[in-house]
């Protein structure tokens, strides 16, 4: 063959370069975006933010006090959310690596996690709105809000769970098994604890959802600016509190407010999974 | 086989297959006699990993695989319906071809089979972990760090953990595959004596790393040449006056 080739002759230290600065250039442009937002976030709701704000309960529909209810509420309602799907989550994903070969069924639920994943929000808040409080009368509440939110991030546990399961070594499971271990002491007493790390920061992705939701809350929780007194009371969310007093233009300062503590609590619960993930990490490594 | 050898495996006809079809084990047919070093060896792909996979039934796990004929353990069918798979790997062990110590200390790793079994007695655990570290040749060395991570010990130690840790069991048989063949020749020295102590009570079925290392250890051997079994006599008389050409030819080096 004696075709012609064409080559463009560039210096390689040239593209060198040029893809250095690309990538530089995406990298800080990422970071510029979200230190700009968060500092303009900040900037607008820090000067609301002091310990009255934190601890007293809302005037005037929010116009005045603080947002303690709906810190609480915040919280309340993502713990619940967590600890109802992160079993459920789990064990799944233990059925799907450790009991089961690939089959069609596995195929099924793997595919219906993917698709319960992409679904948005407010059809999640919409099913939870007839089902829970309409259909099983649980009216909007705690437990409404937090059986709806566990159903949304289900698939986020699921999936990432079972990545963390894949990524233990199967030479743990052979030493295991071979030391005469049945297959659910080998998953309690070696898989789990490797993949611990792993589902963790799953966990964390699902809190990191439920704290920022609002659609699937006003629906499913309701808006009441009152403590809760139990699983039954109606919360308002943080993210709800927000949405509501921006919207409804009951006080941009207020507004900024609550997203400032909303942004430092998601900052927060990263931080804090990180710094656990590492710590387990390492620990498991030392082990 | 001579008659005052009693056998601890007996294997009938055993053919065996992977889901791709190629046959891993060819009418193999041999009896394993009790308490007595059995070296399998040969080139690779001869079926010897194969084998010692199937004798504690660690092979259950692979996909669509095909297998007929007969493993029997002191008489018994293994592969019978209803046998416990968890009580065979108890009396079976398994020492895998490189050391992997599982996450925690030397005696989390040692106690890990018995308390997998229920044992929880703390005094108990530590009469184990005494008795088989010593029989691993080990304790001396690790005596006083117990609760150190097994991470920290050398590959060589680890090794004989691993042994060790098969050994808490208290098992009738013990299966190494490769054993030392990631160890210095100090180490690979010290795991050799201690399966030589340990023949005494324990039947143990190995690959060697080396044919030297076959040669040294070998009371019986049989040589594996793609899945079949070709030569199976007293170690000997395999590595010093084998019967079969092929035998001759890769223990003298022609090839392999």
């Amino acid at each position: 063959m004696t075709e012609t080739v064409w080559r463009y002759k560039v210096n390689p230290r040239i593209t060198q370069k040029v893809g250095e600065a690309v990538i530089w250039l995406a990298g800080g442009l990422t970071l510029l975006i979200l230190m700009l937002l968060v500092f303009y976030i900040l900037w607008n709701g820090l000067p609301q933010v002091n310990w009255r704000f934190l601890s007293s309960s809302p005037m005037m529909m929010g116009r005045e006090g603080g947002i303690l209810p709906t810190i609480v509420g915040t919280v309340v309602l993502t713990l619940l959310a967590v600890v109802i799907a992160t079993p459920f989550g789990v064990a799944t994903a233990v059925y799907l690596v450790e009991y089961t070969r690939p089959s069609r069924i596995t195929e099924m639920i793997r595919f219906g996690a993917d698709a319960l994943a992409g679904i948005p929000s407010i059809i999640y808040g919409l099913f939870g709105f007839v089902f829970f409080v309409i259909r099983l009368n649980l009216g909007w509440s705690i437990l409404s809000g937090a059986l709806t939110l566990a159903i949304m991030i289900l698939p986020t546990i699921v999936r990432t769970s079972e990545e963390a399961l894949r990524a233990v070594p199967d030479d743990f499971r052979e030493v295991s098994l071979s030391l005469g271990a049945s297959r659910w002491g080998m998953v309690t007493s070696v898989v789990l604890p490797a993949a611990l790390p792993a589902v963790a920061t799953g966990v964390v992705l699902g809190m990191g959802r439920c704290v920022g939701e609002t659609a699937a809350v006003i629906l499913t929780a309701g808006s009441s600016l009152r403590l809760p007194t139990g699983l039954d009371s109606p919360v308002r969310t943080m993210s709800v509190h927000f949405y509501i007093l921006a919207r409804e233009g009951i006080s941009d300062r207020m507004a900024w407010g609550t997203g400032a503590v909303l942004v430092i609590s998601i900052l927060a619960i990263n931080v804090l999974v990180n710094w656990l993930a590492v710590r387990l990490a390492r620990r498991g490594a030392r082990r | 086989m001579t008659a005052e050898k009693r056998a601890k495996f007996t294997i009938r006809n055993l053919d065996y297959s992977y889901a791709q079809g190629k046959m891993a084990l060819k009418g193999v047919s041999l009896d394993i006699p009790a308490n007595q070093i059995t070296i399998l060896f040969g080139p690779a792909g001869g079926g010897k990993t194969t084998l010692i996979r199937l004798l504690n039934r660690l092979n259950d796990r692979a996909h669509s695989t095909q297998m007929s004929g007969e493993i029997l353990l002191d008489g018994q069918d293994i592969y019978a319906p209803g046998v416990d798979v968890v009580d065979l790997r108890r009396r079976v062990g398994t020492v895998f071809a490189l050391p992997i110590p599982l996450p925690g200390t030397v005696y989390e790793n040692v106690t890990y089979g018995p308390r997998m079994a229920g044992e929880r007695d703390r005094e108990r655990l530590a009469q184990i972990v005494e008795r088989a570290l010593r029989q691993a040749a080990l304790w001396d060395e690790v005596k006083d760090r117990l609760g150190e991570s097994s991470a920290e010990l050398s590959g060589g130690q680890q090794q004989r953990l691993c042994i060790a840790r098969a050994l808490a069991l208290d098992p009738e048989v013990i299966l190494l595959d490769e054993p030392t063949s990631g160890l210095d020749p100090i180490s690979a020295g010290r795991v050799e004596e201690t399966l030589q102590q340990l023949s005494e009570r324990i039947t143990i079925i190995m690959s060697p790393s080396s044919i030297q290392q076959g040669a040294r250890l070998a009371d019986w051997a049989a040589f594996f040449l793609m899945g079949e079994l070709v030569e199976f006599d007293r170690g000997s008389a395999v590595f010093a006056r084998p019967r079969d050409r092929r035998t001759e030819d890769y223990v003298t080096g022609r090839f392999g």
